[in-house]
């Protein structure tokens, strides 16, 4: 394709934008608002590589990706070689070129980022991935003998599903467990249509199929079988634990039991799981939110994810409530981004008190207070603190939580001998991901609390690798 | 490709009450009285909670039983041996509490006493004296009285009618006997939210231990979504996994009432639309076991 340019003329080109739904027509669908890059447009963006020597893009992403081979292979018009040098490190590019947060991560290392615009990272990714399911072309890896070890999965989310992916590569037999009726964790139930289509996650998942993993749904660990029945009555050799953190949080304030509010898992998971955005086909019903006002709760992309969803189901007002300054909000700045490119209204600053409600038990307020931001906290943020005297009751009809999540016990309180830590997680070895459990690792959320898919994806890698040694070795 | 739950055994109990038998093996293994399933009919379905009646580990099979009032129980409920439920997931919940009280009073209003039978199953062989209380509107909707009447020490059916047994409530036979001076250990009351609340009331001012079982509207099951939280003592719970049985006395039940009046309008539309048209939905369900023939369940075509 293109010859390489000379580093002047490459800092020229702007940074490509992604081409999007229109902001207007695209708050009332749940079609992806991100198009894809063309392949014109990704060429003009690869050409802003500086091809450094020493890429501070993969040290900066937490699973090491080649960006700047990735790249130079885009360049050269050579994208099935691109997805495959990605997929190397990454098992779910379509999904993390959509989700990560790059400009913390490879964007915010890329060098061009201190004088310019960082090269679009997530954006290169995301077309090469998309290129390769496009085509069909995706090459299913080879498959080392059967060891005749049986390996089992709790959990179908990133960290399961890329453990599940690596293990069955070297022979061993996988079957991955799931809670609910679809596999896929938050990336089916959680993030909504519009930023990550289904379709993408249900493709890789087929492919694994296709390696001859075993999926099956509708099994609770802990509750249909228990860890110990998993060894002892079904055989298995080694359990890894990947069932995320997914325990909503509520924020013990009056009024929180009213018909109307709802935790943002509930929300996601009837908007997204359930498809309840499309009641014409779907039997499970949400809240009408056409022309009525809605809030959610929290800054993080849970909210984002929910505010949207709620504009998109038809509310007339939807507004984010937040109790920091937009600075510390820890959503992806695309969503936040985009959020405000479809009308969504940011309350920064406002913290609830009370939901106030009517006779017949539903939402129809919230008391705010406002909050300026004081001394920084341990976590490096300025703390928030209320404005004596500034209450006031906005009126609203649904409400989301999206404060954050926890730990579901399930799985640990019917595993007595694991070791969890003061909140319920599970504690594992950093290096190894042994619990202190013969036979059990454990990674991604349930390990880390609630973080991001590409880590979750890299845990259940790591895990892989030290599974498959003691499944070589016997040795604990 | 999901795998199926095939329903083996199917029959009526009273004119809208089925009973099924549905293979489950790993269910059937773990459960205990007091639990419950969560099901999914087919690809365009919403996840409901229904109660294990009974299993049965050789045959891997658990019993349920379910009244149609709506919608998806309804649809359910036109399902027969042979075909198959798409998701079957559990035994969720906390087992109920099983010990030897004494005397203990289980009390079944409606479809609640398909829901409150095994626990009475499990309490009679823990050795307790079972007193059994049977309400139904009228002598039609009575169902299970075989059943219960062999397991239970001493039984009383109640119609709202007196079409059957005696006639009034259930909770003016409960208090009889405490008037009689009954020692009463323990009860457990499961029916519509009225009747829980007004047994809590004839047994706060004996301070006789009484649970409900709370039927808040679940999705997941597995302590994911709360949205099936209920307050108990002013603590908020989540009922598919810390209950579904709780204290009736600190229940509060007029939020119970609230919050699962939430969807009523959509919930009448697509019951509405079901019964004006079944034929999209039973094809859909009547297809699950096609699966293997067509993967791909597409949108139906309204
Ligand atoms: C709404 C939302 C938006 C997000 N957006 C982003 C984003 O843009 N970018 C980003 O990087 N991260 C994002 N995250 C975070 C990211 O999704 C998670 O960090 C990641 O999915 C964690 O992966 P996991 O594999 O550890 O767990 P999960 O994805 O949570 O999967 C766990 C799975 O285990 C199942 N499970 C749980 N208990 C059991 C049991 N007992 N038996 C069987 N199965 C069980 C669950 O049903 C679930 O399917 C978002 C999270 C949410 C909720
Ligand atoms: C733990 C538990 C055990 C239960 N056991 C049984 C049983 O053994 N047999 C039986 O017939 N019924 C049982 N129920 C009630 C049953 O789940 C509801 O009747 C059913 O969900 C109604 O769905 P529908 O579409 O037919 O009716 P709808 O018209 O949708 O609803 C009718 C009413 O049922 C309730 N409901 C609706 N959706 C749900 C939902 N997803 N989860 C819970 N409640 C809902 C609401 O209060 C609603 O007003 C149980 C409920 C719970 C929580
Ligand atoms: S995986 Fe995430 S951090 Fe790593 S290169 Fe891709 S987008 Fe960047
Ligand atoms: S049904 Fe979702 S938490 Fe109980």
């Amino acid at each position: 394709m293109v010859d390489k340019l000379p580093p002047k003329q490459r800092t020229k080109i702007p940074r490509q934008a992604m081409p999007e739904q229109d902001a207007c027509q695209r708050a009332h669908n749940f079609e992806e608002v991100n198009l894809g890059l063309t392949e014109a447009i990704a060429q003009r963006e690869s050409q802003r590589c500086l091809t450094c020597a020493d890429p501070k893009c993969t040290h900066g992403c937490p699973v090491g990706v080649q960006i700047r081979e990735v790249v130079d292979l885009v360049r050269e018009g050579e994208y099935l070689s691109a997805a495959a040098k990605l997929r190397e490190d990454n098992v779910l590019p379509a999904v993390t070129g959509r989700v990560c947060p790059q400009e913390n991560q490879c964007e915010g290392a890329c060098v061009l980022a201190r004088r310019f615009n960082s090269l679009a990272i997530g954006h290169i990714e995301r077309f090469v991935a998309d290129y390769e399911r496009q085509t069909g072309q995706v090459g299913l890896p080879e498959r080392a003998l059967l060891t005749g070890k049986k390996v089992a999965i709790v959990g179908s989310g990133p960290a399961g599903l890329s453990c599940a992916g690596d293990l069955s590569l070297k022979g061993h037999e996988v079957t991955v467990f799931e809670a609910l009726h679809e596999i896929g964790g938050v990336l089916i139930y959680g993030i909504p249509e519009f930023r990550l289509p289904k379709e993408i996650v249900r493709q890789e998942v087929e492919n694994m199929r296709a390696m001859g993993i075993d999926f099956q749904t509708n099994v609770v660990i802990g509750k249909t079988v228990t860890i110990d029945e998993l060894f002892n009555e079904e055989g298995y050799d080694a359990v890894f634990i990947a069932t995320g953190a997914g325990l909503p949080k509520f924020m013990n304030i009056p009024g929180e039991q009213l018909a109307g509010v709802y935790s943002a898992n509930e929300f996601l998971t009837r908007v997204n799981l359930m498809k309840a955005y499309d009641p014409d086909q779907y039997d499970s019903p949400i809240y009408d939110c056409r022309g009525r006002n809605v809030a959610i709760v929290g800054g993080g992309n849970t909210a984002m994810d929910s505010v949207r969803s709620a504009l998109r189901l038809g509310a007339k007002n939807a507004y984010i409530i937040y109790r920091r300054s937009e600075e510390e909000m820890p959503a992806r700045g695309e969503e936040v981004h985009h959020a405000k490119d479809e009308g969504v209204q940011f309350m920064n600053l406002h913290n609830p008190l009370e939901f106030v409600g009517n006779e017949e038990g539903n939402l129809t307020g919230v008391k705010l207070v406002k909050m300026e931001l004081g001394e920084a906290d341990e976590s490096g943020r300025r703390r928030p603190v209320p404005i004596e005297g500034s209450e006031f009751v906005m009126p609203i009809d649904m409400a989301v939580v999206a404060i954050g999540t926890g730990a579901n016990p399930l799985v640990q309180s019917t595993t007595p001998d694991m070791a969890t830590n003061k909140w319920g997680y599970i504690v594992a070895d950093e290096e190894t991901l042994r619990t202190n459990k013969r036979g059990v690792f454990a990674g991604g959320d349930i390990v880390s609390g609630a973080a991001t898919v590409i880590l979750a994806m890299g845990a259940g890698r790591v895990a892989a690798r030290s599974m498959h040694e003691y499944l070589e070795t016997g040795q604990w | 490709m999901p795998a199926m739950f095939p329903i083996k055994e199917s029959r009526f109990l009273s004119g809208d009450v089925k009973l099924f038998r549905v293979e489950a093996p790993r269910i059937a293994r773990k459960r205990q009285a007091g639990q419950f399933v969560i099901v999914r009919i087919h690809e365009h379905g919403e996840r409901i909670p229904l109660t294990i009646a009974d299993s049965d580990v050789e045959q891997g099979t658990i019993t349920i039983i379910v009244q149609g009032v709506g919608k998806t129980t309804r649809l359910l409920n036109q399902l027969e041996a042979g075909d198959s439920i798409l998701d079957v997931v559990g035994p969720l919940g906390e087992p109920s509490e099983i010990k030897a009280f004494g005397t203990v009073v289980v009390i079944g209003g409606g479809v609640g006493t398909a829901i409150a039978y095994p626990t009475a199953v499990a309490m009679k062989q823990a050795g307790n004296h079972v007193i059994t209380i049977v309400g139904a509107r009228n002598q039609s909707l009575l169902i299970l009285e075989e059943e219960v009447r062999a397991t239970s020490d001493e039984l009383y059916l109640m119609t709202d009618d007196g079409s059957y047994g005696e006639h009034g409530f259930v909770t003016q036979k409960l208090q009889a006997l405490i008037d009689q001076g009954r020692t009463i250990d323990h009860v457990l009351a499961i029916g519509p939210i009225p009747m829980m609340r007004a047994v809590a009331e004839v047994t706060r001012p004996h301070q006789i231990p009484t649970i409900v079982s709370l039927n808040p509207i679940m999705v997941d099951g597995t302590g994911m979504c709360g949205g099936c939280r209920v307050y108990v003592g002013k603590e908020c719970k989540f009922a598919c996994v810390d209950g579904p049985e709780f204290d009736a006395h600190q229940v509060d039940f007029t939020n119970l009432i609230q919050r699962n009046k939430m969807y009523r309008d959509r919930e009448q539309e697509s019951l509405e639309a079901f019964e004006a048209d079944p034929t999209d939905d039973l094809e859909e369900a009547h297809h699950c076991h096609m699966e293997q023939k067509f993967p791909e369940v597409g949108p139906r075509t309204v």
